[in-house]
């Protein structure tokens, strides 16, 4: 196999056996990260940049390296959505009621990282406390996708809430970063990115330390260049936890052992309820070509009914800001964080540390929240969805009686302009359509780039597994990557910017 | 169905009859919190047991702590409830400085323990059946401390996320006596499980008690057809802190509720504060201003399941609890009311347990320590623990009273003896010669028995002993009587 000519154009796989092979330092892999990061300020995709200490880790990496004691990710640079808590750096959540918060502990998942070697380039931009599909909620302002429309310099927004994620990931700032998913906020950005993201199923990943959005829906998984490099990653970032009463007790498989395995036999199911009015007709395209390259590599196309499907994103839109509304009660300006100054009393300390603190999306989720769950609205809205929850969950069930995985496709388009909409909520929240169902259910769901439309704009496709059947869904994902040959890279127009 | 005839309250315009329920905060005796490992010990300096969790940091998740299940199924077992093997912890949201993470893990619709019973123990020796209405465990909040700076609050989190159990009462309780005595009888259960320290100075018990007033009768058609509407608009009294305190503010609410109704004014349903310092309620918020706690399962925690095989494993190993205690003392020969006495504290039932142990028959040990050792400590305002003579020393006085080694008068003085000098009761009574005469001349009582006519020589030496201030006539009568001999 032959080496890109830069280090920064590395896989993730690639790079870690590079430097297992001693052919390429941390050193020099990390100076070259850190230099990228440093060059793509224009993006906006960090919120913090910590190259000291990166440099420190792979230094530290190096010496293990040369005495033998090489951990799986050892030395490979790594971008961490500004959700998961990390010693000693700031962690905002995108959010300014934050403030200056440095959490004096980790999240579990990057302690994983670190546990099996990585290092920490900084901390990336995302929606504020994960609310929004397009990074434009942030406090820190939006960032920009490294790719643009053929023949245009418009900015385009990278997708959301990992917004920051994806654009490192896609712009070649890192070799793979983790993000978070509640509704398709790892998913629906990769799509939009030409990456790979997947949210693994509910419970696979530790929550401890991430900054919750709604808990019974929040996932971290992996951001990634190529579908091994997430297969490599959620290797290691997955862990039961008892730090975490959710996190499952399930062995976490070598996904890359069984990568290349094929999809001779596999039965995948294409959900009818997944054509939705006004469809873009090169999504619909993009969808029947990943079934005929799934066809061509011996899978059985099986059609499958998810009646309740289109209750998913108003069932989504209660339980999610009832959750959070709760959530983010502890934000108060009392113990840490951002505190208004001169308060007259304790309710005015509140409602003006708040009113200050959060952005206009994450306050209309805490009053969404907050009115679905009162006295007199709690049995229309909370106990109606919670009842949807669990049909939506039987629709999985039933399906997976005659298919092992669904093929669908993951966002209703390719990534849109900045500004193009903020002025309408629900506008923004359809971009969310095809994932959401899946966080309702707690499965897995992977979102694989298949094509560009016909602007030059990435589009991806999802595929969505059983419960704790990430292997399959890596196996199915490598199959549609193999097929699409998807190797264009948005041209790098920020350092020149 | 109790036979009991209700206390009346006498108003302007007839009888009226109070009904009471209770809500019994009780901190699980625990090293730990109920979701976090931080510690719980009472007078810690202000917030240094507190963790991550306790102070909600961002993305700190709670994990309940299986010790204090175990203890609330214990309590639950105690109480004879039916324990739910699946229940529920919800959040009950609402904002204040010394709840960091804005709301209270609590259990709302789930409990994890359902119906049970307590009996009361009355002072006339009868028992009254209360109903259990449910157990749930939550978590406390911390302390705001508003006395410290003139323009600043501060909050203490050393309680916050401490463990306790909600004990709700079915208004089964008639009378300020019952009131209390069912804070006394719940609380001797709590301390025989070992499950609270019942510490109502230190707080690991907080009572809030309901009341309302209904027209005479109405309370029977309550427990006949189960509907509250035979009772009145019932007041909440919050944080009623001793059983003296609980007594005093059923008092007065009542009479302020039908002195209200009479004048022709309603009672709002409301929370009211006891100011112990005056014994009286006052209004603290209306229903109105209740809060909309906006209560939903916490995600963060999966529903709590148990095995029934655990919850047997605890209920075989539950101690005698009080009412079975004083069932077995009654058999043993107390009479109902010794034996509720001894029964009603954990340490009176085991102080009198051990001199049972050491050999002394029930009633005498009884009645020794009901007449004489209580007293003392009482009046030396001592408990049974820190008291200064042993059961062991208690029981080998009555022991050496039964045989007639020592008089009843010396087994008083031989107390005082060992109560401000300690030492072996055996030892003192042969040391300073406060053998009873016949006690100290064995073979001399077996050879008056044979010939009565040697009682003269015991005559001689009472006459000795007391320095010839007895009277020879009367000894002579009291040894014939206490020796048996015929006249």
């Amino acid at each position: 196999m032959t080496l890109p000519s830069k280090l920064t154009d590395f896989s993730l796989a690639e790079a870690r056996d590079a430097v297992q092979a001693k052919k390429v330092s941390s050193k020099e892999l990390t100076t070259a990260f850190v230099k990228a990061v440093a060059d793509a300020r224009p993006l906006n995709a960090f919120v913090t940049e910590t190259p000291e200490k990166a440099l420190e880790m792979a230094v530290a990496s190096d010496v293990r390296i040369a005495h033998g004691n090489a951990r799986p990710l050892e030395g490979l640079p790594l971008a961490i959505k500004d959700l998961f808590c990390t010693k000693g750096v700031k962690t905002t959540a995108g959010s300014k009621i934050l403030g200056n918060f440095v959490p004096p502990y980790e999240s579990t998942v990057s302690q994983n990282l670190w546990d099996a070697g990585a290092v920490m380039l900084g901390k990336t931009n995302m929606d504020e406390f994960a609310m929004g599909s397009s990074n434009e909620t942030s406090h820190f302002g939006p960032v920009f996708n490294p790719w643009r429309a053929r023949n245009s310099n418009a900015n385009l927004v990278p997708g959301g809430s990992s917004g920051g994620s994806a654009a490192a990931v896609a712009g070649n700032l890192c070799l793979a970063a983790t993000g978070t998913d509640t509704g398709g906020s790892i998913r629906q950005p990769a799509a939009v990115t030409g990456t790979v993201g997947i949210k693994p199923t509910y419970g696979r990943c530790s929550r401890f330390g991430i900054v919750a959005f709604a808990s019974s829906l929040d996932q971290a998984g992996p951001m990634t260049r190529t579908v091994r490099d997430a297969a490599l990653l959620l290797k290691h970032m997955a862990s039961v936890d008892p730090k975490d009463s959710t996190s499952v007790d399930i062995p976490v498989p070598d996904y890359e052992a069984t990568l290349e395995d094929g999809v001779k036999g596999l039965r995948v199911g294409i959900p009818k309820e997944y054509r939705i009015d006004n469809m873009p007709p090169e999504i619909e395209q993009l969808w029947q070509k990943g079934i005929e390259w799934l066809k061509a590599q011996g899978a059985q196309i099986v059609d499958v009914s998810l009646p309740h499907t289109k209750y998913a994103l108003p069932t989504y839109y209660i339980v999610a800001p009832a959750e959070a509304s709760s959530n983010l009660a502890r934000y108060d300006g009392v113990r840490y964080g951002h505190r208004a100054a001169g308060a007259k009393d304790i309710v005015d300390l509140y409602e003006r540390s708040r009113a200050e603190g959060f952005g206009k999306e994450v306050q209309r989720r805490i009053l969404i929240g907050t009115y679905v769950l009162s006295s007199g609205y709690y049995d229309a809205y909370y106990s109606r969805a919670q009842k949807l929850r669990t049909l939506i969950l039987r629709d999985f069930t039933e399906a997976y009686k005659t298919c092992d995985v669904l093929l669908t496709p993951a966002t209703p388009g390719p990534a849109f302009g900045v500004g193009e909409k903020t002025a309408d909520p629900v506008e923004m929240y359809l971009n969310d359509v095809f994932t959401v169902t899946v966080n309702l259910a707690g499965l897995p769901g992977i979102a694989v780039p298949a094509g560009l439309t016909a602007n030059g704009l990435p589009l991806g496709l999802q595929l969505i597994g059983k419960a704790f059947d990430e292997a399959t869904l890596f196996k199915a994902a490598r199959a549609i990557e193999i097929a699409a040959g998807f190797t264009a890279k948005p041209t790098e127009w920020w350092r020149a910017a | 169905m109790t036979e009991r005839t209700a206390k009346l309250l006498k108003g302007q315009t007839g009888d009226w009859e109070i009904v009471i329920g209770m809500e019994v905060h009780a901190q699980i005796l625990s090293q730990s919190k109920l979701f976090s490992g931080a510690a719980t010990a009472f007078g810690a300096s202000p917030n240094s047991q507190v963790s991550f969790i306790d102070a909600g940091m961002p993305g700190m998740l709670p994990v309940i702590n299986k010790w204090c299940v175990e203890q609330a199924v214990r309590t639950g077992l105690g109480l004879k409830a039916q324990i739910n093997l699946t229940s529920v912890f919800d959040r009950k949201n609402y904002f204040y400085p010394d709840l960091p993470q804005g709301y209270q893990i609590s259990q709302y619709k789930s409990p994890i323990v359902g119906e049970g019973e307590i009996l009361l123990d009355m002072n006339d020796g009868s028992t009254i059946p209360v109903g259990i209405e449910r157990l749930h465990m939550e978590q406390d909040a911390g302390k705001s401390l508003h006395d410290q700076s003139p323009d600043s609050s501060f909050v203490d989190l050393n309680r916050s996320g401490v463990a306790l159990m909600e004990i709700v009462s079915k208004p089964h309780m008639r009378s300020s006596e019952e009131a209390a005595a069912f804070l006394k009888k719940l609380r001797a259960i709590l301390r025989y499980l070992g499950t609270c320290d019942g510490n109502m100075d230190e707080g690991s018990m907080r009572a809030d008690v309901n009341v309302s007033v209904c027209r005479a009768g109405g309370y029977e058609k309550f427990r006949a057809t189960g509907d509250f509407k035979h009772l009145g608009t019932r007041c909440e009294i919050k944080n009623v802190n001793s059983m003296r305190f609980v007594a005093q503010a059923v008092e007065y609410e009542a009479r302020r509720q039908v002195d209200l109704i009479e004048e022709g004014g309603t009672i709002v349903q409301e929370t009211r504060l006891f100011d112990s310092k005056v014994g009286e309620t006052r209004s603290m918020r209306s229903k109105e201003d209740a809060h909309d706690y906006r209560y939903f399962p916490d995600p963060d925690l999966l529903p709590l399941v148990l095995e029934q095989s655990w919850v047997d494993g605890i209920a075989a190993s539950l101690p005698e609890l009080p009412d079975a205690k004083k069932t077995r003392l009654i058999a043993a020969g107390l009479s109902p009311y010794d034996a509720s006495v001894l029964v009603a504290e954990k340490e009176s039932a085991d102080y009198f347990e051990a001199m049972m142990a050491a050999g002394v028959e029930a009633k005498a040990a009884a009645n020794w320590l009901n007449n004489e050792y209580f007293g003392r400590l009482n009046k030396a305002g001592l408990a049974i623990a820190d008291g200064p003579v042993s059961a062991a020393a208690n029981a080998a006085i009555v022991r050496m009273v039964a045989a007639n080694t020592i008089s009843g008068k010396i087994a008083k003085d031989l107390l005082d003896i060992l109560w401000s000098e300690g030492g072996d009761p055996e030892a003192i009574v042969e040391a300073r010669g406060l053998k009873q005469v016949t006690a100290a001349n064995p073979e001399k009582v077996e050879e008056v028995k044979a010939k009565p006519k040697l009682a003269s020589w015991f005559v001689g030496q009472v006459m000795k002993a007391s320095g010839g201030k007895a009277n020879p006539g009367a000894v002579n009568a009291i040894l014939k009587q206490k020796l048996n001999l015929p006249d």
